[in-house]
């Protein structure tokens, strides 16, 4: 058995809080990666695959744990890592070769092996012709190459990605991933081991060895799953579909686990919420309500339909749960009789329902509503609620909570609010 | 494969092509310019006062080359100062709370409040030579050039996309590497843009830095702006003429030699990446960029550049935010020690000095003074707007017309206030107006274009859609102006506005005080009384006038023009 390339134990990432508490992000991350090995992070957002990645890469330190690659304590950025970046980060006013030859030159090669060497991975990775180029005379796809050949050239023994073909159109991408795999499969590239961030499980199960599961607030690994299908896999291939679904439910799953009262897990004053529309997930229900879907789909079949990435669909559903008007099982999602009532109803109607799920089911939209009640002119700043979420949750998160909820509060009519003076009241302008 | 080779053989069999002419003949009308305008530095100051400045149009070339040169040392000074001073306040968390407040502060110090004071340190460097005349009237027109510049250059290091900073950091590049290959391409683009501004503003106070007369020390450098003072002084109009259209030539010269080329080749460091607007052209950038002879003689020193890139010890590995968090803290503290003494020396210095020779009546004055200016001030900057917001909104959404107006208007705003005051003085003594009222306009003459630069952009930048909304609704008349152009164009007018309060407080020093000939007239104000105070020579009342109108100026910004600033930037950006 080959030596370990990159061993994380113990990892830990975490931000002072407003309130002086502390913000976890990532807790207890154990991960070894081999050499010849392709290990896929998946998780959703918010789940700091992200954040792990650019521990490994050296561009932050961790709050505890270690990063060891090739038997030293990664506290920099370590030569022997290259990164290959979601929105390319190309130097615009540098040509295609000058982009290439960036990495090289850092390391103080002689020019004409700088030279020889960023033309043979301009070469391997099919950007012939394109030397003098600059990078906002190309399309997306190839500007990924350049990212890919710039990381490349340096000879890296880990190559670390992160969602690289997240930013590109469903064509591109997938010529991207597969060019990507065959020059891997056949040995051409320099590199030893690569890491994948993704978002989308069926990326992860297309090009990975393992993936590695991640649970959101705080990231811990929830599960490591290896992947055994031959080289190349074949999206229609039912062994391949298995391993979607078996993801799909391993990720909807989760979140029941911790609170086992009824089926449905229920969100308390301190949840997170998504920022889905009201519109969104009206759609959602009409989908599900209508054939061939009937009232009940398999996740990944939904999301094909949709043409959605999980991490698309996910927050929706999960949306209409925390409202009841949806239920997630084993990959499933169901309608349940109010979300088929909501589904025939008209636009006042739906409003009425809205409200009364939000009041009974989003304890936050209950408590800005009642708060509203209780003041003499019914007026409260948006301070107020924010202070409070802020003691339970990042800053970041607690805006974005408060975005969702005054969303759907307004879609419910439950409050008004002015982004003007930042107030929400019990008013709508009339 | 297709590579660009430097040196191609191919080269070799037509040597000289006509752009190689072309560029040939600029480098060597560059070179006689430097030697030319050069010469005279190491002469004897007494070399100055044998050879007065004449109004004779024939000097006009020479004294055109001298004032050209001394802009183009002050820039390149300005420049090396920007690089060094942003960057470190941009680096260090601990340096930038200092260097920021400071550099807001010394925006706001009156380009003459720095003459006055500096003129016999710089005298006292070369005693004798001109070198030293010339040292205070290149400083004076760095002051004027400097600090948007830096801002601008910090603000820029401020705002690099954070992929771009992890990718170099990825790929380990060195500090010094980073900055030529990450940093100063970032920032060029919006550099320049405050480089063309400040050498508009260097122009405006062209007679300032060359006439200088602080007390008992006179010096008068051969340049436009002294031909121009001494033309005001004898009342000679065709003089003024003559120097209106040596300058027209010289402005013209410099767009075409040197902004111009260097905003074409700014245009690859544009960070957006659509195939967008047009891209602007020079032909002085195409002569130099198509000619071999010139790539031929840049090859070498690019070589040697390439070199200072790259790394020392690339093999070694560092462990760089570790050992740059020590250095950091150690630098930190140590830094901190300094300026913590520094201030103590300079707060015991100003007391003593202000005891030495200010009472709380000199105080009051310049108190009551300032506001007299800020009065003119806030009347100038609405009347203004009142005028070119419309002006500028026509404009702007007629892109043909603002291609027009934005050169002639960059042309207006180095225009110097000196220049009109022959008109000015002559109409106020002949209808016996009052100087209080009517010298005002000229404070605003340089600056009001930076209202009218700004909302002219502002307007272009309506995106199309939503005028087409504005055309399909019938918006019309008032209501088109109060629910589409104005909270557009807000955000824009409001970085104009402070452009040009801060530069019309500037200016009352040259605008509050004019004279023709033995006519002098004089306006109630703080702009006069550092002018008058320089002029006597006083200087405990020139730093007590400079200190109040930093004052002023630097609170206004804080209490009125950010808040709105922001305000703007929150409700009215579009996108």
């Amino acid at each position: 058995m080959t030596a370990a390339l990159l061993d994380i134990h113990n990892l830990r990432q975490s931000f002072p809080r407003a309130d002086g508490g502390e913000h976890l992000v990532l807790d207890g991350v154990e991960l070894a990666l081999n050499e010849g090995q392709i290990v896929g992070l998946l998780g959703r957002t918010g789940s700091g695959k992200s954040t792990l990645l650019r521990l490994i890469a050296g561009l932050a330190q961790p709050t505890g744990g270690t990063v060891t690659y090739l038997g030293q304590t990664v506290n920099a950025p370590a030569p022997g890592i290259a990164m290959v970046f979601q929105s390319f980060a190309l130097f615009p006013w540098l040509t295609v070769l000058e982009n290439v030859q960036l990495g090289l030159e850092a390391l103080g090669l002689p020019l004409p092996e700088i030279r020889k060497r960023a033309l043979a991975a301009i070469d391997l990775i099919g950007l012939d012709g394109y030397e003098s180029a600059y990078p906002r005379e190309l399309s997306g796809g190839m500007r990924q190459r350049v990212g890919f050949a710039r990381a490349l050239v340096v000879h890296p023994n880990i190559l670390l990605m992160d969602e690289p073909f997240s930013a590109l159109d469903v064509l591109t991408a997938e010529t991207l991933r597969t060019d990507f795999l065959e020059l891997w499969g056949e040995g051409k590239l320099p590199i030893k081991g690569v890491i994948l961030v993704t978002h989308n499980i069926e990326e992860a199960v297309l090009m990975c060895d393992r993936i590695l599961l991640f649970s959101s607030n705080p990231g811990r690994i929830i599960s490591d799953i290896a992947v055994d299908l031959k080289q190349p896999r074949n999206r229609l291939d039912p062994q391949f579909r298995d391993m979607v679904e078996k993801i799909y439910v391993a990720m909807t799953a989760r979140k029941a686990t911790p609170m086992q009262i009824g089926t449905v897990p229920t969100a308390t004053i301190t949840t997170v919420l998504p920022r889905v529309s009201a519109n969104l997930m009206a759609g959602l229900v009409e989908t599900l309500a209508a054939a061939p879907f009937n009232g009940k789909a398999d996740l990944p079949v939904l999301a094909d339909e949709l043409a959605m990435e999980s991490d698309e669909l996910l927050p929706v559903a999960e949306s209409l749960q925390m409202l009841r008007l949806a239920e997630i099982e084993g990959g499933d999602i169901k309608l349940t009789d109010i979300g088929r009532q909501f589904a025939e109803m008209g636009t006042d109607d739906r409003k009425r329902l809205f409200q009364r799920q939000l009041l009974a089911y989003v304890p936050l939209a209950a408590h800005v509503r009642h708060v509203l009640q209780e003041r003499a002119n019914h007026v409260a700043p948006k301070s107020r609620f924010l202070d409070e979420l802020e003691d339970h949750m990042s800053t970041e998160d607690a805006e974005h909570t408060l975005r969702a909820v005054i969303a759907w509060g307004r879609f419910g009519e439950v409050f008004a609010y002015d982004d003007d003076s930042e107030t929400f009241s019990l008013e709508n302008p009339s | 494969m297709r590579v660009n080779v430097p040196i191609s053989a191919a080269a070799w069999t037509r040597f000289f092509s006509r752009w190689d002419i072309l560029a040939f003949l600029l480098i060597l009308g560059l070179l006689v310019f430097l030697a030319e305008a050069s010469r005279h530095l190491f002469e004897p100051l007494a070399e100055l006062q044998r050879q007065p400045p004449s109004l004779d149009p024939r000097n006009l070339p020479e004294y055109a080359a001298r004032t050209t040169l001394r802009m183009l040392i002050a820039m390149v000074a300005s420049l090396l100062f920007t690089f060094t001073y942003a960057t470190l306040a941009a680096k260090s968390r601990t340096a930038e709370r200092l260097l920021i407040p400071l550099l807001d502060i010394l925006q706001s110090v009156p380009i003459l409040g720095f003459i006055s004071v500096t003129v016999v340190f710089f005298m006292a460097l070369a005693p004798g030579r001109v070198l030293g005349a010339e040292l205070a009237s290149i400083f004076a027109i760095f002051t004027s050039q400097a600090w948007n510049m830096a801002f601008s250059f910090y603000q820029s290091l401020r705002t690099i996309p954070a992929e771009l900073e992890e990718a170099s950091r990825n790929f380990r590049l060195s500090p010094w590497m980073r900055f030529w290959r990450l940093d100063v391409p970032f920032a060029m683009p919006q550099l320049i843009w405050n480089m063309m501004m400040s050498m508009s503003g260097s122009w405006f106070f062209v007679v300032a830095s060359e006439a200088i007369s602080v007390g008992n020390t006179t010096i008068t450098l051969p340049g436009i702006g002294s031909y121009i003072a001494l033309a005001i002084e004898r009342r000679d109009l065709v003089a003024v003429c003559w120097a209106i259209g040596a300058m027209l030539i010289v402005i013209f010269i410099y767009d075409q030699v040197l902004f111009r080329p260097l905003v074409a080749w700014a245009d690859r460091f544009r960070f957006e990446q659509e195939p967008g607007t047009q891209a602007p052209e020079s032909w002085v950038f195409d002569v130099l960029r198509r000619s071999r002879l010139i790539e031929r003689l840049i090859a070498p020193f690019a070589a040697l550049w390439r070199q200072t890139l790259r790394p020392r010890h690339p093999e070694k590995y560092v462990p760089a935010a570790q050992a740059a968090a020590n250095m950091q803290g150690r630098f930190a503290f140590q830094v901190g020690l300094i300026v913590v003494a520094l201030a103590a020396v300079a707060l015991w210095q100003t007391v003593s000095f202000a005891i030495e020779g200010i009472t709380m009546s000199d105080v009051a004055t310049t108190l009551v003074l300032g506001l007299a200016t800020l009065t003119r001030v806030v009347v100038l900057i609405a009347l203004a707007s009142v005028i070119w917001v419309p002006i500028g909104v026509w404009v702007g959404v007629r892109p043909r017309v603002a291609n027009l107006i934005q050169p002639l208007a960059q042309f207006l705003a180095a225009f110097p206030a000196n220049l009109l005051f022959p008109i000015v003085v002559s109409i106020i003594v002949a209808w016996k107006l009052s100087p209080n009222i009517w010298l005002s306009p000229l404070m605003i003459l340089g600056t009001q274009w930076y209202i009218l630069f700004n909302v002219i952009a502002g307007a272009a930048a309506i995106p199309n859609e939503l005028r087409a909304v504005g055309v399909n609704l019938r918006v019309r008349g008032w209501l088109w102006w109060r629910r589409i152009a104005l909270p557009a164009v807000l955000p824009y007018y409001v970085t104009g506005a402070i452009t040009a309060s801060g530069g019309s407080w500037n200016a009352s020093i040259v605008a509050e005080v004019a004279s023709w000939g033995d006519e002098h007239l004089q306006a109630d104000g703080l702009g006069a009384y550092i002018a008058q105070q320089t002029d006597a020579g006083d200087f405990h009342r020139i730093v007590l006038g400079i200190a109040v109108m930093s004052l002023f100026v630097v609170v206004i910004n804080r209490l009125f023009w950010r808040p709105l600033y922001f305000y703007a930037e929150r409700k009215f950006r579009l996108g």
